[in-house]
């Protein structure tokens, strides 16, 4: 299974972090930073494989692309395909690209619901669910369509509404 | 109105709702200030801020509060508590309204803790009516189960026991719907509580494998796929196998093949019927796929799980190299070489095939490719190709990056001295290999070189005169001093050169690096092997010297008279000796003849400049080791003036002929590797009470030897005294000694050379060369001889004898036990100190040492040499002397010496000569009471230690 998803900036920013196993809330900034350590230790064009069994536990590896200044991270275990993991990232970044039209790292920085929610309709648990960029673009296309018909209903907030009745 | 007061603290006001800020102005904020404080500042306000906001009874502000809340826990660590954020999040996850549903299930599944777990059954309702279906639209109700399947999924729901339990039922349906994110839900319930969903979900699980819709069946694999995980059981998922089958030879999805074949590759180990059946459908799809994803997981499948299949392994080790020679690609490169890592050691010939492209790898800019091209690398050696290997492999150090240097050192060494060198057959070759290494750029391993080196003298004898030329080329390189990492290496030289000095060229040299101007750059321990080195370099010097005059009867009295002209000179002047001008004839000519009077002369002198000063350094270590190296200087002066004044010309040779020999012999003895097991059997002797301790022993030495040994350190067994022994042997009648003997006797490694080598090397373990024992010796050699013969069939070169103890050696198990008797370490240790086999290899020595004893007697006596005295500061001869001896004289009395890192001392292993008149007076003792018990009793210890 996929053991966490991460985005860091080039700057050791993190800017989305899940875990699909648990890991303690005090222990996040250590995994991002030790992580980013090694992404920072490795220079470009070389495998994109690292072997992180001394962060995440036995067996782990992680894939990482580098693109601009964001580092894309996949951490799994045995249970997954290193090309196919990196073939995921790709995909990844491709949703990611599609739904903000040329992703920047700004977007990445003010969405943290869509990013989420991106995400969501790809990995649940840990599993892949979805490898089709297309589909996961109009999963999301879709759910903020069905987001924006929930809260035209109400545009002002109800304790307002209330306030100004009572 | 009283309460109004309090009210607008704690509840949030219209202001704070109408004015709240969003996630995007938390952002802004959060971005305004990057630098570390400013950041913080902004989170603790924002903290702050949001705990007023989230008690609003508001549904649209408490969900804004809880998306920055849960913005900030994510991302920027903010210590949140996990009740301010789990409770509002549970709240809102029965809204009707679906972006504060959404929100309030991001939150839990980012953010929920154990700790808040006391929470999640408020949960369970809420995920029980989102899961179910309800009057709304599909579309929403859908989007609704999504969410709570995402809630379920999550590692904080995984760690609730009874929601599972509560909600397995729930996800049936979905199930059923073949829906990819219920399959994967429902792995993950499974994974948390097996004993609780697995009766309720396995089969409609195992059911989806089977479905038409290939999103569901390949959802289903991946599912059963993570369950049989290791370190789970894949045993159970063996029904599975037919469905498995059915969808490796019918899915077109390359993420659905990848996750059949990894739950084959577990299976097939567990089913032997199974490897044969899938060999043909994965070698097909290894030949069509064009996926590399889908041919790496081929190659995988079958060199772990199909290794039988020859066929199938020879097209994936094809396919591998395939990948290794992927030139654009390194993320191939790498993939192929581990693919190659994990074929078995019974294809290492077909590995060593693509010995080059791995050759290749090792020089890759990526640290993966080379670490595992060295890993690779590393488990095809064997002993024919090791001097190739070894050989490419130092030859890319020079080119590699400093910790990929150590990295390839440091599996050379590891390599070469796995089990006691049993891959190295050239030892010329190995022992030159260390000195190349030690020389090479980013060198760090300078520990296990120095240990190699010292170690490799002590155990291959005809590894010797090579090693001397190594160590000499290390020492008289004045750069490498300067460098730290090499001051081990650097220490064993020394000792190598001390050591085994008669095999020098030329000693004057030797005594030249020993003694170079950049040597005060070494740390004090490692100086003072350089000091002892030059000890024993300038006794078999002179040794060589006045053997000489007695072969030519040259007039000796000449050349004594210029020994003390000389020293009269060096004491008047007290720093330098001679004139430049001297000195510079002295260095011409001792290079022709490093024994003539001239480079005996010249050495003498440099030594008493060089190591003069040292006398007073606050060095304890380097200051004894200059005393006794000027101390011996002085001693031969000192008595060719004695000579002079007191004694009949006739008698200065032989005088000095007889110090010289005293000294000689004692350095002559052989030193040999022994078992650490030896050293940690025997109590320590601080303030030991005798008999209590021995009684201890007694029953240590009756044990068995477990401990693997792992290091060696030095004790002194005499080689040159067989010729010279007088006595029977002591004890080595007695029966529970043989018996110790049968069981723990060592062995030795002979390559046919028995017959040439002397009889008397290796004894380092076989420490009681009685004469009675030799034959049986003898035997046991040739024993040893045959087991190992074959082995040796196909070298060129015959391989020398490697001195291996018996708890070195795994071997040893798998020799007949009664044709090899064994020795015990310990019971021969404690045979040589106790009983009389080190006091034998004294015998020799004991006229001599009672000569040297009444030599250094006379000195210390004698007003009349006063100038040595002087010479010698606040520290006389003679005291320096006796406190040398007695010190080590104790050393030698604990028996056996506390363990030592290598050879770095062996300066106390020696004592047995120096102090020889205090052992001699045991000797005498024990000699008339004979104990024939491994035990000794009381008396024949406080013999030795009071």
């Amino acid at each position: 299974m996929i053991q966490a998803v991460m985005v860091i900036s080039t700057q050791a920013k993190p800017r989305l972090l899940k875990f699909y196993n648990f890991q303690a809330p005090e222990k996040h900034q250590d995994l991002v930073r030790s992580v980013f350590q090694l992404l920072s230790a490795s220079p470009d064009s070389v495998s994109n494989f690292v072997k992180v069994d001394t962060i995440f536990g036995p067996g782990t590896k992680m894939v990482y692309k580098h693109l601009a200044t964001l580092y894309f991270v996949f951490v799994f275990d045995s249970s997954e395909n290193e090309l196919a993991m990196l073939d995921l990232v790709q995909v990844f970044v491709e949703i990611l690209d599609r739904c903000f039209k040329n992703v920047c790292e700004l977007d990445i920085v003010f969405n943290f619901n869509k990013l989420h929610t991106i995400l969501d309709e790809m990995i649940l648990g840990g599993q892949v669910i979805e490898t089709s960029s297309e589909q996961v673009v109009k999963y999301v296309e879709e759910i903020e369509r069905l987001e924006k018909q929930s809260s035209t209903t109400s545009f002002i907030p109800k304790s307002i509404t209330e306030r100004f009745t009572r | 109105m009283a309460s109004t007061p309090a009210a607008p603290a704690v509840a949030p006001s219209l202001v704070d709702t109408l004015f709240q800020r969003s996630l995007n102005d938390l952002v802004k904020s959060l971005r305004a200030d990057r630098s570390a404080a400013g950041e913080a500042a902004a989170v603790a306000r924002a903290l702050s801020e949001i705990h007023r906001e989230i008690r609003a009874p508001d549904a649209a502000t408490k969900s804004v509060a809880l998306q920055k809340l849960t913005h900030l826990s994510s991302l920027h660590f903010a210590p949140v508590g996990s009740h301010p954020l789990a409770f509002p999040a549970i709240e809102l996850l029965a809204s009707p309204h679906l972006p504060h549903k959404r929100l309030a299930y991001l939150a839990a599944s980012l953010s929920l803790h154990p700790a808040s777990l006391s929470l999640l059954p408020l949960a369970t309702h809420q995920l029980h009516k989102d899961l179910s279906p309800s009057s709304a639209g599909a579309a929403h109700q859908q989007h609704l189960s999504a969410l709570a399947l995402q809630l379920l999924a999550s590692p904080a729901a995984a760690a609730a026991p009874d929601l599972p339990a509560h909600l397995a039922h729930d996800l049936v349906p979905h199930l059923a719907r073949g829906s990819p994110r219920a399959i994967a839900a429902a792995a993950r319930v499974i994974a948390a509580s097996p004993s609780a969903a697995v009766p309720v979900l396995f089969k409609p699980l195992a059911a989806c494998l089977a479905s038409p819709d290939p999103r569901a069946s390949t959802a289903a694999a991946a599912a059963f796929c993570d369950l049989s995980a290791p370190p789970a059981d894949a045993t159970p998922f063996l029904p599975l196998a037919l469905d498995l089958y059915n969808l490796l030879t019918t899915s077109r999805s390359n993420w659905a093949l990848i996750k059949v074949l990894k739950v084959f590759a577990r299976l097939a180990p567990l089913e032997p019927r199974l490897a044969a059946r899938i060999v043909d459908p994965v070698c097909q799809l290894l030949t069509r796929s064009s996926a590399m994803s889908l041919t790496f997981e081929c190659i995988r499948t079958v060199l772990t799980a199909l290794p039988a299949h020859d066929a199938a392994v020879r097209l994936a080790i094809g396919k591998a190299k395939e990948f290794v020679a992927a030139d654009d690609d390194p993320n191939l490169r790498y993939l192929g070489l581990l693919a190659l890592g994990m074929l078995g050691p019974a294809y290492a010939s077909t590995v060593n095939d693509c010995r080059d492209a791995i050759a290749k790898s090792l020089g890759d800019a990526d640290t993966n490719i080379r670490q595992e091209a060295l890993h690779l690398i590393m488990g095809m050696v064997n002993e024919n190709n090791i001097m190739d290997i070894a050989g490419m492999l130092i030859s890319h150090v020079a080119k590699s990056d400093p910790e990929f240097a150590n990295d390839i050192l440091g599996a050379v060494l590891a390599a070469c001295g796995h089990n006691v060198y049993e891959m190295v057959v050239d030892f010329d070759w190995y022992v030159s290999l260390l000195a190349d290494m030690a020389r090479t750029l980013h060198c760090a391993q300078g520990d296990e070189i120095g240990r190699q080196l010292v170690d490799v003298g002590l155990r291959v004898l005809d590894a010797r005169p090579e090693l001397v030329r190594s160590a000499r080329t290390l020492l008289i390189d004045p750069a490498l001093l300067g460098n730290h990492f090499l001051f081990p290496v650097l220490s064993a030289a020394a000792w190598v050169s001390g050591e085994y000095v008669d095999l020098t060229k030329d000693p004057v040299e030797l005594v030249e690096a020993l003694l170079q101007p950049r040597t005060s750059l070494l740390p004090i321990s490692v100086r003072a092997v350089y000091i002892h080195a030059v000890f024993k370099v300038i006794t078999w010097c002179f040794s060589v010297y006045v053997g000489r005059l007695g072969d030519s009867g040259m007039a000796v009295d000449v050349i004594f008279d210029r020994l003390a002209a000389d020293q009269t000179v060096g004491s008047e002047s007290n720093v330098a000796l001679g004139s430049g001008e001297e000195q510079d004839i002295g260095a011409s000519t001792v290079r022709k003849d490093p024994f003539s009077h001239e480079s005996i002369l010249y050495m003498i002198n440099l030594i008493q400049t060089t190591v003069g000063p040292l006398i007073n350094c606050n060095e304890v270590e380097v200051q004894e080791r200059a005393h006794n190296l000027i101390g011996f200087v002085h001693l031969v002066r000192e008595i060719q003036e004695l000579n002079k004044r007191k004694v009949a010309d006739g008698d200065k040779p032989s005088r000095l002929e007889e110090l010289v020999k005293t000294m000689r012999t004692v350095f002559c003895q052989e030193l040999g590797p022994v078992s650490v097991n030896a050293q940690m059997k025997v109590a320590t002797p601080d303030g030991l009470i005798l008999n209590e301790n021995l009684v201890e022993l007694a029953g240590i030495v009756s044990e068995d030897d477990t401990t693997p040994s792992t290091s060696i350190f030095f004790y002194p067994c005499s080689r040159h005294s067989v010729d010279t022994r007088d006595e029977p042997a002591v004890s080595i009648g007695s029966s529970s000694l043989s018996e110790h003997r049968k069981r723990h006797g060592l062995f030795y490694l002979q390559t046919g050379k028995t017959e040439d080598e002397p009889n008397d090397y290796p004894q380092a373990n076989d420490s009681l060369p009685s004469s009675s024992n030799s034959s049986v010796n003898d035997d046991k050699l040739k024993t040893a001889e045959l087991v190992f013969a074959g082995k040796k069939s196909t070298s060129t070169k015959s391989r020398p004898k490697v001195v291996k103890l018996d708890t070195e050696d795994f071997l040893s198990s798998m020799m007949p036990s009664a044709n090899v008797p064994k020795e015990d370490p310990l019971s021969g240790a404690l045979r040589d100190v106790l009983l009389g086999s080190d006091a034998k290899a004294l015998s020799s020595q004991r006229a001599s040492d009672i000569n040297l004893e009444g030599m250094l007697n006379k000195t210390s006596s004698n007003e009349s040499s006063s100038q040595q005295i002087d010479n010698l500061g606040s520290h006389p001869a003679s005291r320096s002397s006796s406190r040398t001896s007695k010190q080590q004289n104790h050393d030698k009395e604990k028996g056996t010496n506390p363990p030592e890192s290598d050879g770095k001392e062996p300066r106390k292993h020696r004592s047995s000569g120096r102090s020889g008149h205090r052992q001699g007076k045991h000797k005498h003792r024990e000699k008339s009471s004979t104990q024939p018990d491994t035990i000794p009793q009381a008396p024949v210890i406080q013999d030795f230690l009071l």
